[in-house]
């Protein structure tokens, strides 16, 4: 009987918290990419405003942007923009669709550490990625099989680069695919004819990145902060909130990410911050 | 009171099996909810519509037809049937780079116009535009028909492409075909490994040795299957790589080694229970009618233990089929059909899991995502109806 109502009591708290929390609770859900950056954000405005409760959740892109249409969070975070339709629905429920540009992110081609090949352009990329180039001597390097990786078909990487790379043609029929960041490093450093690409935060010394020529091979450039920051590096993508209507913490957390405490916070996470 | 609690005991019991049979039930007929919604979608991503001249004589496009057209792999009408002209492929984006903001009106309102003047005077163009702004009934443009999705695109169709615009491919081959194969040859490794080291434990090792080894082995299956990927990936597709002399490591052969551990546990711990209920009465008459120890094993132990043995195949089996987060880490996910087991796959159970995060809740993609669960289904009742009827033909025999 005691442990009943001990356990009866630990209940009766945990419910009470929880109702004492709700009033204010920003709830933050979407891609994975924003995660980290949001949770970095979240730390840093809690130091400041410690009475403000957020909960954030990832989940990928398009999770986030479905809560928001089933009215499950107040924030969706998104590596893509919002796709015409998810608008169109969230339109036809009555509810308009803000949206808000925290950062910027940009991709990294990488090779395997000995690939001989440092330089690539657009149109070479787009070969390797849908199929029409398959060995690496085609592009200058030894005579190996390219493998590409990609990320999941349906993550916001994924797409980013296919607009801006493949120039939305569609990948290669049967294209590796890993489903994080984490493990296309891994492969791509233990495969000798690999390449893929990954997020700009995420190159380490276990793979080589590629400088990438838009201009049919007249500039080289090199995925670099100050390339990224002086806009000469030229796969960059914008990293979105969206929101539909939204009580005052969450507005003082966007205004919070906006300013420049928060876009130091931007830099520290390895993104690029809004002011180039 | 006693009766009163046992009554509230039995009445306890009863409702939970009826709501666990319920649950069963209302999961099944949500995956065939959410996924049958798929062959009332049109070919054409939702909200979309593709728009020709009306000169075209071309009425319909197959989507393997639509994207060889986006890809630029097909460049003239001729190729699928129409005149002799050059394809201009037009997307929605086009518009602001022909026409400026103000062109286009307040709120947008001019694009239609806009939009058909720029079909109009393009006699090779087809446009992928969203249908808010499809010019209806204007002159010069014709909106070409959109089929539904059909049954022998989704379970005959080999290509598997769920984000392509305009027309995404949802052909399930591919991915049933790895599913099958790494399921395939990890049985193949897990069946032998599994019931010969079952019957080392119940007959041959001594006691102090099966103590200690057995609860070893059921901690295999406590470790988590993420654990699982990670070392297949990191420590495993290297082996297979270099072993193999390969191109690279992510292959169905890794992922049904990886699966064959995982599947381990289960089958020996099983198998291994099944083994030891055989009475000592029937092992003794065995032996003194002069068999010796192996005999004995072969002649009587596992034919009386063969239900339990073919349960801990079907246990096993069925835990390769529906394992996740191993696999998708380390068979390299290509959907292409394969030809042999050191190519790359990609199965159902780890699409899933990949896609379903991204993908927009209540599209087409969505739908074939709960479809594919539910062909998944299908295919493990079929295995346990099929472990079931063969288990129970055996006791017939006997």
């Amino acid at each position: 009987m005691k442990k009943l109502i001990l356990a009866l009591s630990i209940i009766s708290i945990a419910f009470g918290c929880n109702t004492a929390n709700k009033k204010e609770t920003v709830t933050i859900k979407g891609s994975d990419t924003v995660l980290p950056l949001t949770q970095k954000e979240m730390e840093a405005y809690q130091k400041k405003h410690s009475e403000a409760a957020i909960s954030v959740t990832g989940g990928g892109s398009g999770v986030g942007i479905a809560a928001l249409l089933s009215g499950t969070t107040d924030i969706a975070q998104s590596s893509r923009k919002i796709k015409f339709d998810e608008k169109l629905k969230l339109e036809e429920s009555g509810k308009e669709v803000h949206e808000v540009l925290i950062a910027y992110d940009a991709l990294s081609i990488v090779v395997h550490p000995d690939n001989q090949v440092s330089r690539l352009t657009r149109e070479q990329l787009e070969d390797i990625f849908t199929g029409k180039i398959t060995n690496w001597k085609e592009v200058g390097g030894e005579d190996l099989k390219i493998i590409p990786y990609a990320r999941e078909t349906s993550s916001g990487t994924y797409e980013f680069f296919k607009e801006s790379v493949l120039k939305d043609k569609n990948y290669m029929n049967g294209i590796l695919s890993m489903p994080a960041t984490g493990g296309i490093i891994q492969s791509i450093s233990q495969t000798k004819g690999a390449i893929g690409y990954v997020g700009f935060a995420y190159v380490n010394n276990k793979v080589k990145d590629i400088h990438v020529s838009y201009d049919n091979g007249k500039t080289y450039i090199e995925p670099t902060v100050e390339n990224v920051k002086n806009e000469s590096y030229p796969i960059v993508r914008p990293l979105f909130y969206y929101y539909t209507n939204l009580h005052e913490t969450g507005k003082s957390f966007i205004d919070f990410i906006l300013s420049s405490e928060g876009q130091k916070v931007v830099s520290k996470v390895g993104y690029i911050t809004l002011n180039k | 009171m006693k009766k009163f609690i046992d009554k509230l005991i039995e009445g306890l019991l009863k409702l939970s099996g009826t709501v666990t049979g319920i649950t069963v039930l209302l999961i099944i007929v949500f995956l065939f909810k959410e996924g049958s919604g798929l062959f009332q979608s049109s070919t054409v991503e939702k909200g979309y519509t593709l728009l020709v001249n009306s000169e075209n004589p071309i009425d319909k496009l197959s989507p393997e037809e639509l994207k060889h057209i986006f890809d630029g792999k097909i460049e003239n009408w001729k190729q699928v049937g129409g005149r002799d002209e050059a394809i201009r492929i037009f997307r929605f984006d086009e518009i602001f780079s022909i026409y400026t903001d103000d062109e286009l009106g307040e709120d947008y309102d001019l694009i239609p116009e806009k939009l058909g003047e720029v079909i109009h005077t393009n006699p090779g163009i087809i446009a992928y535009i969203p249908q808010k702004y499809a010019a209806k009934n204007s002159r010069g443009i014709k909106e070409l028909i959109q089929e539904k999705i059909g049954l022998s695109d989704y379970f005959l169709g080999e290509e598997w492409l769920p984000t392509a615009t305009p027309a995404p491919l949802f052909g399930i081959l591919p991915l049933l075909f790895g599913t099958l194969l790494v399921s395939f040859i990890a049985i193949l490794i897990a069946i032998p490994l599994g019931v010969g080291v079952a019957i080392y434990l119940a007959e041959i090792a001594n006691e102090r040795i099966r103590k200690l080894l057995k609860p070893a082995i059921e901690l295999l299956a406590g470790i988590p299957s993420v654990v699982y990927g990670f070392f297949g990936l990191v420590v495993l597709a290297p082996i297979v790589q270099k072993t193999g002399n390969l191109d690279l490591g992510e292959t169905a052969f890794t992922g049904s080694l990886i699966l064959a551990i995982m599947a381990l546990p289960t089958i020996i711990s099983i198998a291994e229970d099944a083994l030891r209920t055989t009475p000592k009465a029937m092992r003794d008459a065995s032996l003194a009618l002069g068999a010796n120890k192996w005999q004995t094993i072969y002649k009587v132990v596992i034919p009386f233990a063969s239900s339990g043995i073919a349960a801990a195949v079907v246990l096993g089996v069925g835990r390769a089929i529906g394992e996740t987060m191993a696999v998708l880490m380390v068979t390299g996910n290509a959907a292409v059909i394969p030809h042999s087991m050191f190519e790359s796959v990609r199965t159902i159970p780890a699409t899933i899991a990949a896609e379903l995060g991204e993908a927009p809740s209540g599209g087409t993609h969505y739908q074939a995502l709960f479809l594919l669960g539910a062909v998944l289904f299908i295919i493990t009742l079929t295995i346990s109806i099929v472990a079931e009827i063969i288990s129970s033909r055996k006791m017939i025999k006997e």
